[in-house]
This record gives C-alpha cells, sequence and structure tokens, in this order.
C-alpha cells in the first residue's frame, strides 16, 4: 500500500503538478493564438515575443517596486506590477494593429500575408525585449516560493517520496482558472462578447448585421495582449524569463490551439493540458515509479523514457501531425484546414 | 525605372558597400561577408522557388540547411571502425526494423478501411515496431557513443571529399521535403507555415540529441577543406612568390631584413586572403548554376505553369494540371537548393554545431532576403541575399558607432551609456523586422519585382 501510495506521489510531483502549471499556461497562451486566428483569420507569429514584451514591462516595473520597498508579502512582487504591464501591453498590440495588420486587412490579403507582416512584427517585438533587457535569464520571483515544501510532506504523511507545489503553480492554476471562467461568460453573455462570435463565424453576416469589425478586432488584441501578458509573468515565475524561450514556446500554443480545433476557445484550454501532458508524460523518466509497483526482480534496468527530454518541442509537433492527419479540425471541430 | 536598370544600381551600390567595408576594416572581413552573402543568396534562391514561383509557405529552411550540414559531416569525415565493429550491425538491424514498421504502417492504413480495426492494427504495428526497433538500437547505440567518446563516438562518415557534400546535402533536403511534402502539403499556407517551422524545430532536436549521427552538441570539428591550408600555402614556393610580385612596389628598396619581415608578414596576411578567395570562386559558381538553371526554369513552360497554379489553383486544376503533384516537385526542388547551401555554409566553417541554428537566423532572415529581394524574381532573391546579409552583419558596428556618437557627451562609465553600447547589437533584428514592415507596406513587389511578361494576343 505504502508502495502505491509513494509511487501516486512520485507521478503527482513529476507529472501532474508540472502538467497542470504547464498546461494552464499554454492554454492561456493558444487562448491567445486561437482568438486571433478565429477574428483576424492569421497564425500570429508575433505571439510569442508579445508574451516576451508583456513580461519584460512586468520585470521592470517588478525590480522598480522592490527597489523602493514595495512587496506583496508572501506572493510574488510581480503580481503588483501585472496591471501595469498588461496596460502597456495592450498599447503595444492596438499599436501593432493600427501600424501593421489594419492596412493587409482594408486591402483583404491572403493570410499567407498577414503571417510575414506577423513574423516583421516578432523581429521588431524580439529586438525591443532583448534591446532592453537583454537576452539573457531573468529570475524575479520572490516570496514564499512553496505552498507544501518536499521536505514537511515527507514528515507529515510518514511517506518516502516528497511532494513540492510551488506558489507558482498554485498561481497559474488559480489565476488561469478564473481567468477561463470569466472569458466564458464574456463571450457567451455580453454584447460585445456575441459580436467576436458572431463575426468569427461569418464575417459577412456579421457585419450585416451591423457589427462594427474594427470594435470586434480591438476587444481581440485587448483581450489577447492581457492574456499574453499573464500567460508569459506565470511562465516567467514558474521557470524563468529568457527572450527566446518566448520565442520558442509558439511551437507548443499552435499545436495547443490546432489539437483543440482552431478558432474554438475551449479547444485551446483542452488543446494546451493534452500538449502540456504529452510532453511531460513523454519524456518522464518511469524508473522509480515503476519500482515502486513491480516485485523488485522486475525492475527496469533502463531509465524508461521514452524519449529524452530534449525533445520536448518535437513531441507537441508530433502531437500536430497526428491531429493533421488522423482529424484535420481538432477536437472541438475547428475551421476546416 | 525598369527592372534592368534596377538591378544594375543594386548591385553597384552592394559593391560600393562591399568596397567601403573593404577600405575601412579589412579586405579579410569583406571576404567573410561576401561568402556568407553568396551562401545567402543560394538560400534565398530556395525558399524563391518554393514561395514565389508556386506560392508555398516553407518556414523550415533551418531544418533543410542544418540536413546540408549533416551531409557535409557523413560525406568528408573519415568512418570509425571501432564503432562500426562495435553497434554497426545491431544498428543495421535496428534501421531495417525501423523500415519495416514504416511499410507495415503504410499497408496498414492503405489496405484497411477507417474503423476501430484499422486504428487497433496500426497502434500495434507501431508500437511493436518502435520497441523491437529500439531492443537492437539502444544498445547499438550506448555501444557506439562509449567509443573514445572525447574524439569520436559516433560512425563518421565515408572519408570522400567535401564537395561530394554539397550534391549529398541536396539529396538529403530532397528526401526530407519527399516525407514533409507527403504529410503536410495540401494544408492552408499557414498551416503548412506552423508544420514546417514545427518540423525543422524536430530537426534540431534530432541532431543535437543523437550523438552517434553527428556527435550532437559534442559538435564535429575539423572538417577537410575544399581549398589550400593557410599553412602550407605560406611553406610553398610559388605562394610566397606570388606574393613578392604582388607586394613588389612596397618591397622595392628596402634592406634585406626589412623586406624578409615584411614579406613573411604578407604571406601571412595573403594566404587567409587567398583561401577566402578560393572558397568565393566556389561559391559564386554554385551560385552561378542554379541562379542560370533557376531563371530558365521560370521562364520555361514548366515556369508559366507553376505561376499559373500559384495565381489561381482552382482553374489550373481546371486546365488539367496536377497541383498536388507539381507542388511537391517543386518543393523538393526548393529543399534540395537550401540543403546545398547548407552544405556550403557547413564546409565554410568546417565544423557542425548543431547548437547554433537559431530559426531567426537560418529562416526568418531568409524570409526578410526573398521578401525585400523581390518574391518570384530570382535576381531579386540574390540580391536580396546579399543586401540583408551585409545589413545584418554591418548593423553591429555601425549601431555601436552610431550610440557611441549620439550618446559620448554622457561620459565613459555612465550607465545607460554602457547599457546602450551592449545592447546595440540586438537593434540589428528591430531593424530587419523594420525594413520587412516598410517594404511590405510601401514596395511589396520587393526591390526587383516578378518580371511579368504580357503575351502578344492581350496586346
Amino acid at each position: 500500500m505504502t508502495d502505491i501510495m509513494n509511487a501516486t506521489v512520485l507521478l503527482s510531483n513529476f507529472v501532474i503538478i508540472p502538467v497542470l502549471a504547464y498546461g494552464s499556461q499554454l492554454a492561456l497562451g493558444a487562448l491567445g493564438v486561437t482568438l486571433v486566428y478565429g477574428i483576424l483569420r492569421f497564425a500570429n507569429f508575433a505571439h510569442g515575443d508579445l508574451m516576451a514584451f508583456g513580461t519584460m514591462i512586468t520585470i521592470l516595473v517588478t525590480w522598480w517596486l522592490q527597489s523602493i520597498g514595495v512587496s506583496f508579502g508572501p506572493l510574488p512582487t510581480a503580481l503588483l506590477a501585472l496591471p501595469v504591464a498588461i496596460v502597456f501591453t495592450i498599447a503595444m498590440a492596438l499599436f501593432t494593429d493600427r501600424a501593421v495588420y489594419r492596412f493587409y486587412r482594408r486591402k483583404r490579403s491572403t493570410p499567407a500575408i498577414f503571417v510575414i507582416a506577423s513574423i516583421g512584427v516578432m523581429f521588431v517585438l524580439n529586438g525591443i525585449v532583448r534591446f532592453i533587457i537583454g537576452p539573457n535569464d531573468q529570475q524575479f520571483a520572490d516570496g514564499e516560493r512553496f505552498i507544501i515544501k518536499a521536505r514537511s510532506f515527507k514528515h507529515m504523511t510518514g511517506l518516502n517520496e516528497g511532494l513540492a507545489f510551488k506558489v507558482s503553480q498554485g498561481l497559474t492554476i488559480g489565476i488561469v482558472f478564473v481567468l477561463v471562467i470569466s472569458l466564458f461568460w464574456f463571450l457567451q453573455n455580453t454584447r460585445t462578447g456575441k459580436a467576436m462570435r458572431a463575426y468569427s463565424d461569418n464575417e459577412d453576416l456579421a457585419l450585416l448585421s451591423g457589427i462594427d469589425p474594427e470594435k470586434v478586432v480591438m476587444v481581440t488584441w485587448i483581450i489577447t495582449a492581457a492574456l499574453a501578458t499573464i500567460a508569459g509573468t506565470l511562465y516567467g515565475l514558474d521557470k524563468s524569463f529568457k527572450p527566446f524561450t518566448y520565442f520558442q514556446l509558439l511551437l507548443p500554443f499552435f499545436a495547443a490551439a490546432i489539437v483543440g480545433g482552431i478558432g474554438k476557445p475551449v479547444g485551446a484550454i483542452i488543446g494546451g493540458f493534452v500538449v502540456a501532458f504529452s510532453e511531460i508524460s513523454i519524456t518522464y523518466a518511469y524508473k522509480k515509479f515503476l519500482k515502486y509497483l513491480v516485485p523488485e526482480n522486475w525492475a527496469p534496468e533502463g531509465l524508461v523514457q521514452f524519449l529524452s527530454t530534449d525533445y520536448k518541442f518535437a513531441v507537441s509537433f508530433l502531437i500536430l501531425v497526428l491531429v493533421l492527419l488522423i482529424r484535420p479540425m481538432g477536437i472541438l471541430k475547428g475551421r476546416v484546414i | 525605372m525598369n527592372n534592368v536598370q534596377r538591378s544594375v544600381l543594386s548591385f553597384a551600390l552592394i559593391a560600393c558597400l562591399l568596397l567601403i567595408v573593404g577600405l575601412f576594416q579589412s579586405w579579410s572581413l569583406m571576404l567573410s561577408i561576401l561568402n556568407l552573402c553568396l551562401i545567402s543568396s543560394v538560400m534565398a534562391l530556395g525558399v524563391n522557388i518554393q514561395w514565389g514561383y508556386a506560392g508555398l509557405f516553407n518556414v523550415g529552411t533551418m531544418g533543410f540547411a542544418a540536413l546540408g550540414g549533416v551531409a557535409a559531416v557523413l560525406v568528408s569525415k573519415g568512418p570509425v571502425p571501432e564503432a562500426w565493429a562495435v553497434g554497426g550491425w545491431n544498428l543495421i538491424i535496428a534501421a531495417f526494423l525501423f523500415m519495416l514498421t514504416v511499410t507495415l504502417a503504410i499497408i496498414t492504413y492503405r489496405r484497411i478501411k477507417r474503423g476501430t480495426l484499422r486504428l487497433l492494427v496500426l497502434s500495434g504495428t507501431i508500437i511493436l515496431g518502435i520497441f523491437a526497433t529500439r531492443y537492437f538500437s539502444d544498445p547499438a547505440i550506448a555501444d557506439i557513443e562509449a567509443v573514445n567518446p572525447a574524439l569520436t563516438g559516433y560512425l563518421g562518415g565515408i572519408g570522400l571529399p567535401i564537395l561530394f557534400s554539397w550534391i549529398v546535402g541536396g539529396v538529403f533536403a530532397a528526401g526530407a521535403a519527399w516525407v514533409i511534402g507527403k504529410i503536410a502539403l495540401g494544408l492552408r499556407s499557414d498551416y503548412l507555415a506552423i508544420a514546417t517551422l514545427g518540423i525543422s524545430e524536430i530537426i534540431i532536436a534530432i541532431l543535437k540529441n543523437e550523438d552517434w549521427l553527428t556527435r550532437g552538441v559534442k559538435n564535429v570539428a575539423g572538417l577537410p577543406r575544399p581549398v589550400p591550408y593557410e599553412i602550407d600555402l605560406q611553406k610553398s614556393d610559388w605562394f610566397i612568390n606570388l606574393t613578392e610580385w604582388l607586394n613588389s612596389n612596397s618591397l622595392y628598396g628596402l634592406s634585406s631584413i626589412e623586406r624578409e619581415d615584411l614579406l613573411s608578414s604578407s604571406v601571412t596576411e595573403f594566404s587567409g586572403i587567398y583561401v577566402k578567395l578560393c572558397y568565393t570562386g566556389l561559391f559564386a559558381a554554385v551560385l552561378v548554376i542554379i541562379l542560370t538553371m533557376s531563371v530558365m526554369a521560370l521562364n520555361s513552360p514548366w515556369g508559366r505553369m507553376m505561376r499559373a497554379i500559384r495565381d489561381n489553383e482552382t482553374s489550373a486544376a481546371a486546365m488539367g494540371k496536377n497541383i498536388t503533384g507539381r507542388h511537391l516537385q517543386v518543393f523538393i526542388i526548393g529543399s534540395a537548393v537550401i540543403g546545398i547551401a547548407g552544405a556550403m555554409l557547413t564546409t565554410l566553417d568546417g565544423q557542425l554545431t548543431p547548437g547554433t541554428y537559431n530559426p531567426l537566423r537560418f529562416t526568418f532572415l531568409i524570409w526578410v532576403m526573398v521578401i525585400v529581394g523581390g518574391s518570384g524574381n530570382n535576381l531579386g532573391s540574390v540580391l536580396g541575399g546579399f543586401l540583408i546579409w551585409l545589413t545584418w552583419i554591418e548593423a553591429e558596428p555601425v549601431g555601436v558607432w552610431l550610440i557611441d556618437g549620439a550618446t559620448g557627451w554622457l561620459g565613459g562609465t555612465n550607465p545607460i551609456r554602457l547599457h546602450l553600447m551592449d545592447a546595440a547589437q540586438h537593434m540589428r533584428l528591430f531593424m530587419m523586422g523594420l525594413v520587412l514592415l516598410f517594404v511590405m507596406r510601401f514596395n511589396p513587389g520587393g526591390i526587383l519585382p516578378e518580371v511579368t511578361k504580357v503575351g502578344k494576343l492581350s496586346n
């Protein structure tokens, strides 16, 4: 019995809790990608760098708050800085829309042109972030680190395996939960939310019904920028901030959005967790886990790891390919490709 | 201004810029930049074949270039007999089992009708296949990587001259493109972009991790060169005589000791330049061959068909053109060109370093070259390759110089000034983005727009 408990705790510690936290972060990012795809109808390659931009502002404001001695008790100071960062990021997103995308929208350019334009925006944002904060790793988490420490968990339960639950993980799961619920309430019940869904469903019909496209697009950017900043900050608190890593997160975001069914917000959330679960469970070494469960002489010799951890991004892409082959519309019947 | 005048003018401008670099920085640096300009142009031509001719949105350039690099290692390095002895057979069996699995999976997929049965048989085949393959490949890989890991730890190559790898690199990239094309072509344009971006990341991940193949992040250094080594040149008489003859003006009338000193330093300097010039010759030859072939292809009936498909798939299909087949074909050709360029790049570097492949530099920068140069115009891609690479390299010294000048009044140790000087190199990303956005907005055809000939009938 203790062995089973130990195995469960081990798996929770190294797979389930990280999947919940990482999956929530991916879900927020994929929501941004999917909203832009649903309303503006292009795959936004600049999303990762928009996230990096927002997180950079959070970090700068956090540093300033720390320097004047403000703190948020046991919670990270970054949460206080977040609203300011969201405002800046929204301004940036609206500015890029005004300066870049609106022109192509009026011309009704093909999606490929939009994507190339977003590559341009990606370069610009990437340059700005590296210019201001540099290309290196930044740690900005402060306050308490753990909700449950591994050692006190062992002490409490008397098990061999410890369970650590970081504040950043708890915060991520909590904040994402609240955000997702309010986003769905907004999309389902408010006038603007309904207008957005109508516009996403059928642009011409929505225009005929008197929906102002510019307003819909503006609200989309506001939501996307806010989600990107929050996702970026939570990811940065959980791991660390590095501009290049944020750029690379683009791939799991796309994978999550497409797996769930692109253009469908619920799909993005499901997709986020599917991708996170596959990435972590396929690259986890099950040796210790199996040792608890099987008789001693059956214990495996190798690490029992399907793929090395460096293949993380490859896993998200493999899922993407599988979905494209088997069910191209994604789990929730998004737009047909 | 017509396109001919534009081309002459822009290439003259680039020549001037290169001259300025040569005169004010150094000729050796100028040649390094020129060599990379040539390679970038070949890559840009590859992307242009896919995007400009056929409208295929491939952002996996990095992956194909890396495959070219792998070819350079596998062709030029000598084999490691010990590694073959300990793990060769197991690895061959594993490869055979892997192929068998793939073949069986494809047969199952085709022969059994869609449904639960197919899903079960298919997953059973794949899972069994993976276990069988890994049963042989795991010990093989462990054995191979244990052979003298500090120096080899991989199978090595076949030890042929590295020039062959340029062709092999093209073949590798073409093979990968065939597989990828079979899976991903036919997706909507921006989906194809996401898919190829992902595949290129996978290729890099494999190169970083499969040590038995290319030593992973331990890198393979010291690839043999297709051109002479500086050391050999400095010892050979004909080269010293050549340097003496070239420098006869400055050597004239010096005492014998001064003459010896000056001669030996010029020989050292000139040997470096000579080696780079040899590379320039080789790369320029490849560029000219590929450019000529591209221009001929674009002007042929095949090129017209491609553009017809790009501009209106439905009507081209109605004329009986096989859209998917043509797309696959042009995807393979373009990727092969990128693979050749990748092999050339690794040859120039003399080493394969999987850690340095970065999508910003190897994929998106190439795209900026194509768009800025003029998509659909081959000469435009070459121009874009030269112009953008020059800007990319020179943005750093120019940026530092500008910031140094602009913040000089702040004093030498001012933290803001120091930060700006330090960060100046990142301005090039910002600049590239701006250039791309401005060209797209105000000059969407690029510097040398596509030439569309008006047929006789419509006049």
